[in-house]
């Protein structure tokens, strides 16, 4: 499958440049002092307790979000002052689905393809459809279909304008064995296409064996920060698990 | 002098607001003697010694506009620069304005009811009055029921910032209802000529009430500051 | 520029496509102008004499109630049923989003209204047919839900979106009001651009004064 349009974004040497973000929420800190570098075609997992910050962040770099302070750098655009080219380098896909129950799958891809503008909505449109394996219940309203089915309409409507970076807040919830390969092939296909992707999840194994990159966040700051091939499933584990046990 | 504030804050320090109260109850009780003593007792068919609560009625209100303006004027700057010391200016003239609007509403009421026989005189700058202190509620509120903090402060910035430029809007609409509807009354709104006895305690009034509103923005403005800075160290430490 | 249209026209067409196939919002808006209209009259003696003064009165204040039931909602739904993070995510401008609420918003609340002209014809025999009525009606709404939308913005994240909503909102457009009924007035009695002009004027420089600054603040609400 195609995932990204390739005549689009500066030559930014990196997907994703973090320095120092901090971000507070009315005194209550979500996100201290957080560095991250994200290469080309790789992959990043998240790893933290619930209330880390993994959301946090997520939202922030899909321009949600705004920072109190620090310096973000998606697909070389500035994340404050270019947000409109952020978000069209970005596609994101959260714990709500973005969809209108009262339209069905294809009716709802067709107006995200319009406010994206995309030329030849309609044909790119049936592509996505197809590729999440959604033709079929194409035309169904989104209000009666099950939770695994809206999310693979979720996904393909996260990567209708071909983003550069993908994100992915515990994408897992919901989707039977056949949706969980789907999610699998996805990632790999974006990779394949050169384009980068964060995701973040309480499966360590699974993280683990898709991504390049780890990061664990504690309470907003960051735990532990490696490329998988310099670290091991279970110093993740002890590191989300031993974050856990000092906040509690 | 010793500055309770800290030396982050912008927020005048506590000499100096210790100062300004004393200053203001000085000024005040100066005012009393004149609006008592001063002042020439009104003709009947301005009240008589009701007639006295003008120099309560008139600089509140105008003070509160006053108010009104600090505060759009610090949302504004607030949306721009973003730096904590113009949000606290905003609310707490906010407050202070809602408070002394408050009194000029009050005592506008209660000088109308028995001179005029109305609880209220619906003129241009008795409805802007009135208005506006409603959009002080409404920011005051809007602050309440924010999810954070930060959000009440940009929300609340922006109902300000509204609220002002409603301002011309409503007092030429009132203008000319009033002109259309209510007979013209001589009311707590009209100026007419004023004795010199009259022009000078209603302006040492407006003074007085001026003081008042800086006591009540400075020690707002101070404490919130103290407020902040303890939340700060408080999470500096966990 | 063309960003802005796109993302307005998208957004627009999506909820009028959405309110016409659910009719939820119109159903419940509609319902409560029919009983706010049925409550004034037996609230006063409808005679003709008493119709000529308090009717423009009337018609706005059910317009103005009902107004800010729908205004509720434009942004109510989006924000409860999750949505609205989907049209923030849209490398479409933020002003480009309200642009598309906002003319949504203001094309329920003229069905609304038009819909009511029978009702106010058959209860008080207040004839609405008029062109002068139909623009002030018209530059009124747009002023309406130029200030609605942004403060259903905000409190549409509030807890007490029903209360905050009209506390915030009346006292802006309070001008609006008094033009709309003023206005109104002179339609109904038959004067011209004469004295309807004077208010249709004033009402059309509100609507562009806060449909910039509407547009502007618009950011800064959505902000997290």
């Amino acid at each position: 499958m195609t995932t990204h349009d390739s005549n689009s974004a500066p030559d930014a040497q990196l997907a994703l440049e973090i320095a120092g973000l901090s971000k507070a929420f009315g005194g209550t800190p979500a996100l201290r002092d957080v560095d991250l570098q994200l290469g080309w075609g790789e992959a990043l997992a998240l790893f933290g307790h619930n209330g880390a910050g993994k959301s946090t962040l997520i939202r922030t770099l899909v321009t949600l979000v705004r920072p109190d302070e620090g310096t973000v750098t998606i697909a070389g655009f500035d994340r404050v002052r270019q947000a409109a080219q952020v978000r069209s380098m970005v596609g994101y896909v959260g714990h709500q689905s973005l969809l209108y129950d009262d339209m069905t799958a294809r009716e709802n891809l067709r107006f995200y393809a319009k406010l994206y503008g995309i030329a030849d909505a309609d044909r790119r449109v049936e592509r996505s459809l197809a590729e999440v394996g959604a033709t079929s219940f194409a035309n169904r309203r989104m209000r009666v279909l099950s939770n695994g089915m809206v999310k693979r309409v979720a996904i393909a409507r996260a990567l209708l304008h071909r983003p550069r970076v993908l994100l992915l807040d515990e994408p897992e919830a919901g989707l039977d064995q056949g949706g969980l390969e789907l999610l699998d092939s996805v990632i790999n296909a974006v990779k394949a296409g050169g384009a980068s992707v964060v995701m973040s999840t309480h499966s360590i194994e699974r993280g683990f064996a898709l991504a390049d990159h780890v990061l664990v966040l504690d309470t907003g700051r960051v735990a532990l920060a490696g490329a998988t091939a310099d670290t091991s499933v279970e110093e993740v584990r002890r590191a989300v698990l031993g974050t856990r046990q000092a906040a509690s | 002098m010793a500055s309770a504030a800290g030396p982050r804050s912008r927020a005048m320090g506590l000499g100096g607001r210790q100062l300004l109260l004393g200053v203001a109850a000085l000024v005040f009780m100066i005012d009393l003697v004149l609006i008592f003593g001063y002042a020439p007792t009104a003709s009947e068919a301005l009240g008589v010694q009701v007639q006295r609560i003008f120099y309560f009625h008139v600089p509140s209100a105008i003070v509160g506009m006053i108010s009104f303006g600090v505060s759009a004027f610090g949302s504004v700057m607030y949306l721009i620069k973003r730096t904590r010391k113009w949000d606290r200016l905003a609310w707490a003239s906010a407050e202070a304005g809602t408070i002394i609007f408050t009194v000029a509403i009050a005592t506008g009421a209660i000088w109308a009811k028995p001179v005029w026989q109305t609880w209220w005189v619906w003129d241009a700058n008795g409805t802007l009055t009135f208005m506006l202190w409603l959009v002080f509620i409404g920011y005051l509120i809007t602050r309440a029921y924010a999810p954070t903090v930060d959000r009440g402060a940009r929300w609340a910035a922006v109902v300000a910032i509204f609220g002002a430029a409603a301002v011309p809007f409503v007092y030429m609409a009132a203008d000319w209802w009033a002109g259309l509807h209510t007979e013209r009354v001589t009311g707590p709104g009209a100026s007419g000529s004023l004795e010199s006895e009259m022009f000078y305690t209603l302006i040492f009034s407006l003074v007085t009430f001026g003081f008042l509103f800086a006591v009540l923005v400075a020690e707002r403005s101070a404490q919130r500051s103290i407020e902040e800075q303890i939340e700060t160290l408080r999470r500096e430490v966990t | 520029m063309r960003n802005y249209l796109r993302g307005a026209l998208a957004i627009y067409a999506k909820d009028i496509r959405l309110e016409a196939r659910t009719k939820e919002t119109i159903s419940a808006v509609l319902a409560f102008a029919i009983i706010i209209a049925f409550i004034f009259g037996f609230a006063f003696d409808p005679s003709p004499a008493i119709v000529a003064v308090v009717g423009p009165g009337i018609v706005w204040v059910a317009y103005v109630f009902t107004g800010i039931l729908g205004m509720n909602r434009t942004f109510a739904l989006e924000r409860d049923r999750g949505t609205l993070d989907g049209l923030l995510l849209a490398p479409v401008s933020r002003e480009s989003v309200y642009a598309g609420k906002l003319v949504s918003t203001a094309t329920i609340m003229l069905v609304v209204e038009a819909a009511l002209f029978p009702v106010f014809l058959v209860l008080f025999d207040l004839n609405l047919f008029n062109v002068w009525f139909g623009l002030v009606a018209l530059a009124a709404t747009i002023g309406f839900a130029t200030v609605g939308t942004l403060f259903s913005a905000i409190a549409a994240h509030t807890r007490a979106r029903e209360v905050l909503l009209p506390l915030l909102f009346l006292p802006i457009v309070l001008p609006v009001i008094i033009g709309a009924v003023s206005g109104t007035d002179a339609a109904i009695a038959g004067d011209g651009w004469d004295s309807v002009g004077k208010w249709l004027q004033f009402i059309v420089a509100f609507d562009a004064v806060f449909l910039v600054l509407s547009s502007w603040a618009f950011d800064f609400v959505l902000e997290e």
